[in-house]
């Protein structure tokens, strides 16, 4: 019998006293990898959001219930630090923050939380470069500031060493893949390839199919108006890809 | 890491607030009656033993003060009720025995009482690295170091030392750059100066530490007026630091300090301010009008003066540390992080005086806000007709925390040569939601999550102070910022 996750039971949410999410339900299995499709303005990253305790979006009713833990009023970085991650879809930049500082700082709090001691500085350089390296990020990058100057690649790459260096249980990828190209493409789904595991979920919000050419997700999801209409496995992408959203919206 | 190494700490965690500094001390004081007139400044001048020339300057000060009293300086962009000016202790020393000549005399309260702010003076003797004066209320209470400096021929003393060990010194230099006249407070301050640090460096010397003066007003209704002269002989160089804090009153108190800096040929001033007097309640009650007269003279060719603040702390803070570039090739900087949070007020800058040859100056200057605070940026670039091929590079930054404070920045520019090259730079930022939250995101709490945000606004001036300083400033910000965010 496999274990749920994350299990969203008539989640509603709302953005400036807007109704975007509108009782979805979902429900995602240690080891399970789900995908979230949807045309723009559907609601997926309202969802993404919601789910990782972004205070701008309000949960109007409807529970979120994460490793067994009922997420209303946990602060985002409790939620974190038990295990929740999300690659965003436009990663802010941090003038003046280090990247090294940043990310040694992400991990030690998730470390204390959890028990445990933080790494050493060298511990911690030699995961780090160990990660930069899968995805192709070089030691410059670690000594410039989070985010800046970085092109939209550099910017997901950098979501998928967070990713990595983090290990989360349940990840939640925001377009990740979306303005790409193909190598980074590539790259970015080797990241989450070698991520996930029988003991990691994954959740990846998209709109295009080309990246289901790299990674093998057990469930389809299709998103519109707030809700999710229809779910399959991945033989659904692909008539998404031939057939478009259209056809659901008058299902 | 070093973090660890906490040579000034003075997170004391004696309650939790958030002024950490805020303590009293019971001593025994000899306080001298609150008013001023002429025969309180003969009081301080006799307590401290002064010889005639001081005490004349003084009452030509005084004199000078009666007659503009009315002429209070009313162009800052702050707002506070007037200040009576015979309603304040000009002279408290918090021990029956002033002056000791080495730690061993110093009183063992009071070498309690800077432990428990985190300045051990005992330990101090084996740190490496930084010497330190400790100045509370009127008096300078321990310089530490001596022997290594003495070595070195640097003389770092209490001002009211040096008046009597080098008189010529003092008198060749003290008012050379501010003049008694120079401003109201400088004024007052000529008029009744209590002590200070006195700084010298003789020529081609490189002080082998960093100096250090920490100041503290103890004592009710008393005002501090300190008074520090730094001069740097031919060649040389010295790095000097200042840390200040206040305990708590509902009562205002007022710092009205005079520093001079003066460097000659070759020579470099790195003056450095860590400044958290009692900023007041959270309504806005009590706290430190700092009104400071702080300036440095390039004298010589090649000579450089450099001023970097960290501003945290008082009710009000007006002070302009400034730069006259005199010697051809002199070079200013001034480096600031001014922090505003409730009801402080900020009206801080630098004034850079271009009067040599290839004169250069640099401003950086970021301003944070928060609560109901205002922060006010103001600086002059002023380019005289000598000043030929005279540069200045100016980057003026405001951070907003919240929507119910200000910040604002006024430039003034005066160019009489037209080599002159200019460039200025301004930008205001908020700490964004989207900020918080992806920093949330990744598992750091929110008040770790500003403070880091805002710590990088910081960054470029951090590095400019001495590395132990430099951890004690960000410290320091971390306090200043408690409940700004949540
Ligand atoms: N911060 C916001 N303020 C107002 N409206 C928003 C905000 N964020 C999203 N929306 C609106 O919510 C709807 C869903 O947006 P979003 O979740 O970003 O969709 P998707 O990720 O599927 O493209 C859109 O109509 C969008 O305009
Ligand atoms: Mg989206």
């Amino acid at each position: 019998m496999s274990k749920n996750i994350i299990e969203i039971k008539n989640l509603h949410a709302s953005v400036e006293d807007t109704k975007i999410i509108k009782g979805l339900n979902l429900k995602i299995n240690v080891g399970e990898k789900h995908t979230i499709m949807g045309p723009n303005g559907s609601g997926k990253s309202t969802l993404a959001n919601v789910l990782a305790g972004n205070p701008s979006y309000t949960v109007d009713s409807g529970e979120i219930i994460f490793m067994g833990q009922d997420l209303d009023e946990m602060e985002p970085d409790i939620r974190a630090c038990i295990g929740l991650f999300l690659a965003f879809q436009y990663p802010v930049e941090l003038p003046g923050v280090r990247m090294w500082q940043f990310l040694k700082s992400s991990l030690d709090a998730k470390r204390e939380y959890n028990g445990q001691e933080p790494l050493s500085t060298r511990e911690f350089d030699n995961l780090l470069n160990e990660y930069a390296e899968k995805v192709g990020i070089s030691q410059d990058f670690i000594k410039r500031n989070v985010n800046e100057g970085f092109s939209g690649g550099e910017k997901k790459r950098n979501e998928i060493l967070q990713l990595s260096l983090l290990n989360p249980k349940l990840a939640i990828l925001d377009e990740t893949d979306s303005g790409l190209d193909i190598d980074a493409l590539k790259v970015v789904s080797q990241g989450i390839d070698s991520f996930s595991s029988n003991e990691n979920s994954v959740l990846l919000v998209t709109h295009y199919q080309r990246i289901l050419n790299y990674i093998q997700p057990d469930f389809v999801h299709v998103m519109m108006d707030g809700n999710i209409v229809t779910s399959g496995d991945k033989s659904l992408a692909l008539e998404l890809e031939e057939k478009g959203y259209d056809w659901l919206s008058t299902k | 890491m070093n973090n660890d190494k906490n040579v000034i700490s003075r997170d004391t965690k004696l309650e939790d607030d958030n002024y950490k500094w805020g303590f009293d001390f019971q001593f025994n004081a000899d306080n001298a009656p609150i008013g001023l007139s002429e025969d309180i400044v003969k009081l301080i001048s006799s307590k401290k033993n002064e010889p005639e020339w001081l005490l004349d300057w003084r009452l030509k000060s005084l004199n000078h003060f009666f007659k503009n009293q009315d002429n209070e300086p009313e162009w800052a962009n702050i707002d506070f009720p007037k200040i009576d000016f015979q309603k304040i202790r000009y002279y408290s020393s918090p021990t029956d025995k002033p002056n000791p000549k080495s730690l061993d005399e110093v009183d063992p309260e009071m070498l309690e009482a800077f432990t428990k702010l985190g300045i051990p003076l005992e330990e101090q003797k084996k740190l490496s690295g930084v010497a330190v004066d400790a100045i509370m209320d009127s008096v300078s209470v321990a310089t530490t170091y001596q022997k290594q400096l003495e070595d070195a021929g640097v003389i770092f003393c209490p001002i009211s030392e040096a008046v009597h060990k080098y008189p010529e010194l003092v008198q060749k230099y003290m008012g050379s750059v501010v003049p008694y006249s120079d401003n109201f407070y400088a004024t007052l301050n000529s008029a009744v100066f209590t002590d200070g640090s006195f700084i010298y460096v003789p020529p081609g010397v490189r002080c082998p530490v960093e100096l250090m003066t920490y100041f503290r007003i103890n004592e009710l209704d008393t005002g501090q007026f300190e008074r520090t002269l730094i001069i740097a002989d031919k060649g040389s160089y010295v790095s000097y630091l200042e840390g200040c804090t206040a305990p708590f009153r509902k009562n205002n108190q007022l710092h009205a300090a005079v520093v001079e800096l003066v460097a000659l040929d070759d020579a470099e001033i790195k003056y450095s301010t860590l400044q958290n007097w009692f900023p007041g309640d959270t309504n806005g009650e009590g706290g430190v009008y700092n009104f400071v007269t702080k300036r440095g003279k390039c004298q010589g060719k090649n000579s450089k003066i450099s001023w970097t603040q960290v501003e945290t702390g008082s009710a009000i803070t007006w002070k302009y540390p400034s730069v006259l570039l005199q010697g051809d090739n002199s070079v200013g900087e001034f480096y600031s992080v001014a922090l505003v949070n409730n009801y402080q007020q900020a009206d801080t800058g630098t004034k850079m005086i271009h009067i040599g040859k290839n004169t250069k100056s640099t401003i950086i200057a970021k301003g944070i806000s928060a609560g109901k605070a205002t922060n006010t940026y103001r600086g002059q670039v002023k380019v005289l007709p000598t000043a030929k091929n005279a540069r200045n590079f100016t980057q003026c930054d405001s951070l907003l925390i919240g929507d119910k404070c200000g910040a604002h920045t006024i430039p003034y520019i005066e160019v009489k040569n037209p080599t002159a090259q200019l460039e200025h730079e301004a930008t205001t930022s908020k700490v964004s939601d989207d900020q918080l939250f992806y920093t949330q995101q990744r598992g750091i709490s929110l008040e770790d999550a500003n403070y880091m945000i805002i710590n990088g606004f910081c960054k470029g001036i951090f590095k400019e102070l001495p590395f132990e300083f430099a951890i004690e400033a960000s410290q320091l910000l971390r306090v200043s910022l408690e409940g700004t965010v949540g």
